[in-house]
């Protein structure tokens, strides 16, 4: 039940060739190339539009965006416009977008980021926090200031506690497989088939519970949710999730090493019993072939 | 989803006479890995191994036939094999890992999957997940104190421990047998085993357990695609001798009437849990 791929068929504007062969009637060979240029954005029309915000990050969330290698590209080819990304988007303001991926936290004191993430809000029709920074603060917590050539931006905070967000992709940094899968519901919940739209809500909804949530999470919310609710059972995940291996498991148990914690929310997150969706586990197999053969 | 989906169920056992030497059962998830492991079909598994005491788990990544044997037989507590999913995909940098895990521990794989949150590179390198049926787990101590204070044995001279029958059974090398009813040992469950719904592993490729099948045998559910092939091209190997479930006894009925009953109780408790307090309650992870 692949996603339909966009037609990509469609004849380019005459308009746009005959304007040029009108102006300078002998390169023909020009005009050759403007019509395959055409033909592509003309597939545009069906995909969503996405733009990547930058906050106070490190870039490495778009890295793991990037890191998709071929399936970046097809991405960007079927199911998303990139209207909006430092060096990747020639566009110097936030432009209206159906999704809009944020990266890092905010700094209160540049005013100029504040504004940009208010106008983010208004601009696009979904916000997704893009890694841990965004959604938890992240490494940023432990910013203090004093550092040139801007010694007075000391202070940060995850984009939730300026604007609402719509949905969260924990970690540091997040997964190209996580954005990845997110990538692919986000388009079938805007441009799928009824059943597609369902079960993209049904696979969103636990990361928008997590918007809701709040905008800290660390190992700390493993102990206070999970371990200390009487739900763990041992699994692994959370050592397994752990960016910084700061976790590991005594007697059969998660053990925190929690100077080591950067506030990432991975561990939490990938716990299966911090949150679990049965509706959606239960069709795993089937998702997973869906996410695979919209990838092809 | 008492069983979970499947397309197909059948009672099986190695063919393998060293591979059974040491199994728990029917020796199907060790003759499934070393199947899958001489054929191609994964780079190496997580297994359960004995860590540094006597029967406590130590979860590996078993890249030989050998380190597979070595993983043989049911430790009753825990063993925290998820762990080293990543670790496998990266320091080991397997591209087909096996995995073999409780229910819970396939329900963690499946999340790894669908929401990869801190598992980078995991998600498409999951090869072959087998599930073990579970009514529950223990924690170490609890083992301990099963063995050594109710049993009256040393953990280190014990051959086997099994759970069958409506009893803990604890064997010696020496040959002594105990059994203590599962009344003794209920208080001594692992908590959070309490709000698990899932007895017969429905999340892995493949399912197996002891209950269903006569001694020496075990159930076995197939079920995806990935599950079945491998399992077509072992049986087509020759790796295991089956009976179709129907013909056992006692069959998936026992099979479904303990699912039901674990599924039931602790539903009940998710229950209980939600006015545990004075108009406050614990949390429920499901949504």
């Amino acid at each position: 039940m692949a996603p339909e791929p966009p037609k990509r068929e469609e004849p380019p504007k005459k308009e746009a060739v005959a304007a040029p062969s009108a102006a300078a009637p002998s390169e023909m060979k020009r005009e050759t190339k403007a019509e395959t240029t055409k033909k592509e954005e003309k597939s545009v029309t069906n995909k969503i539009t996405v733009g990547h915000v930058h906050m106070s990050g490190c870039t490495g969330c778009l890295v793991s965006l990037a890191d998709n290698y071929g399936g970046l590209l097809k991405i960007l080819d079927d199911y998303a416009d990139l209207v909006y990304g430092l060096t990747l988007a020639d566009v110097r303001h936030i432009p209206e977008m159906d999704v809009a991926l944020v990266e890092g936290s905010v700094c209160i004191q540049d005013h100029e980021s504040v504004e940009d993430i208010k106008t983010t809000r208004k601009k696009a029709k979904i916000v997704v926090a893009l890694g841990a920074c965004a959604c938890y603060g992240n490494i940023t917590r432990f910013a203090r200031g004093g550092q040139h050539n801007q010694p007075q931006h000391e202070s940060f905070v995850p984009i939730g506690d300026l604007i609402d967000v719509d949905v969260y992709i924990p970690a540091c940094a997040p997964t190209p497989q996580m954005i990845r899968n997110v990538c692919v519901a986000a388009y079938l919940l805007l441009r799928g088939t009824e059943d597609q739209k369902t079960l993209a809500a049904k696979f969103l909804k636990p990361l928008m519970n997590a918007a809701k949530r709040g905008t800290t999470a660390c190992f700390c919310d493993l102990m206070y949710e999970v371990i200390n609710q009487g739900l763990c059972m041992g699994c692994g995940s959370c050592a397994a999730a752990c960016p910084v291996r700061a976790i590991t498991h005594e007697w059969g148990k998660p053990q925190g090493q929690r100077d080591l914690c950067i506030k990432c929310g991975a561990c939490y997150n990938q716990c299966p019993r911090s949150w679990y969706s049965f509706d959606v586990m239960n069709e795993f197999e089937g998702i997973l072939e869906l996410i695979d053969g919209a990838m092809k | 989803m008492v069983l979970g989906k499947y397309k197909t169920v059948v009672s099986a056992r190695s063919t393998d006479k060293e591979i059974l030497e040491k199994s728990q059962d029917g020796g199907i998830v060790t003759q499934l890995f070393v199947f899958a492991l001489e054929n191609g079909y994964i780079d190496g598994a997580i297994v359960t191994g004995i860590g540094d005491r006597p029967w406590k788990p130590r979860p590996y990544i078993a890249t030989t036939k050998e380190e597979i044997l070595a993983a043989r037989g049911t430790k009753y507590n825990i063993s925290p094999n998820i762990s080293w999913i990543k670790e496998a995909t990266r320091s080991f940098g397997l591209d087909k890992v096996g995995i073999v895990g409780t229910p819970c521990q396939m329900q963690a794989i499946r999340k790894g999957q669908l929401y990869p949150i801190g598992l980078r590179e995991v998600p498409d390198k999951i090869a072959l997940a087998i599930g073990i049926f579970c009514m529950e787990n223990f924690p170490y101590k609890s083992i301990q104190q099963l063995v050594e204070d109710h049993a009256g044995q040393k953990m280190q001279a014990v051959k086997k421990m099994e759970i069958g029958k409506g009893k803990f059974w604890v064997y010696t090398e020496r040959g002594n047998v105990v059994s203590l009813p599962l009344k003794i040992t209920h208080k001594y469950e692992q908590p959070g085993c309490h709000v698990c719904l899932d007895y017969v592993a429905n999340l892995g490729d493949i399912s197996t357990g002891s209950v269903g099948s006569p001694d020496g045998w075990s159930t076995v559910f197939i079920r995806t695609k990935k599950g079945e092939e491998i399992w077509n091209r072992a049986i087509a190997a020759g790796c295991f001798e089956t009976t179709p479930i129907d013909q056992v006894k006692p069959g998936l009925e026992l099979v479904t009437k303990l699912a039901n009953e674990k599924i039931t109780k602790n539903k009940k408790y998710i229950e209980e849990r939600a006015s545990y307090g004075v108009n406050k309650g614990l949390r429920n992870p499901y949504i």
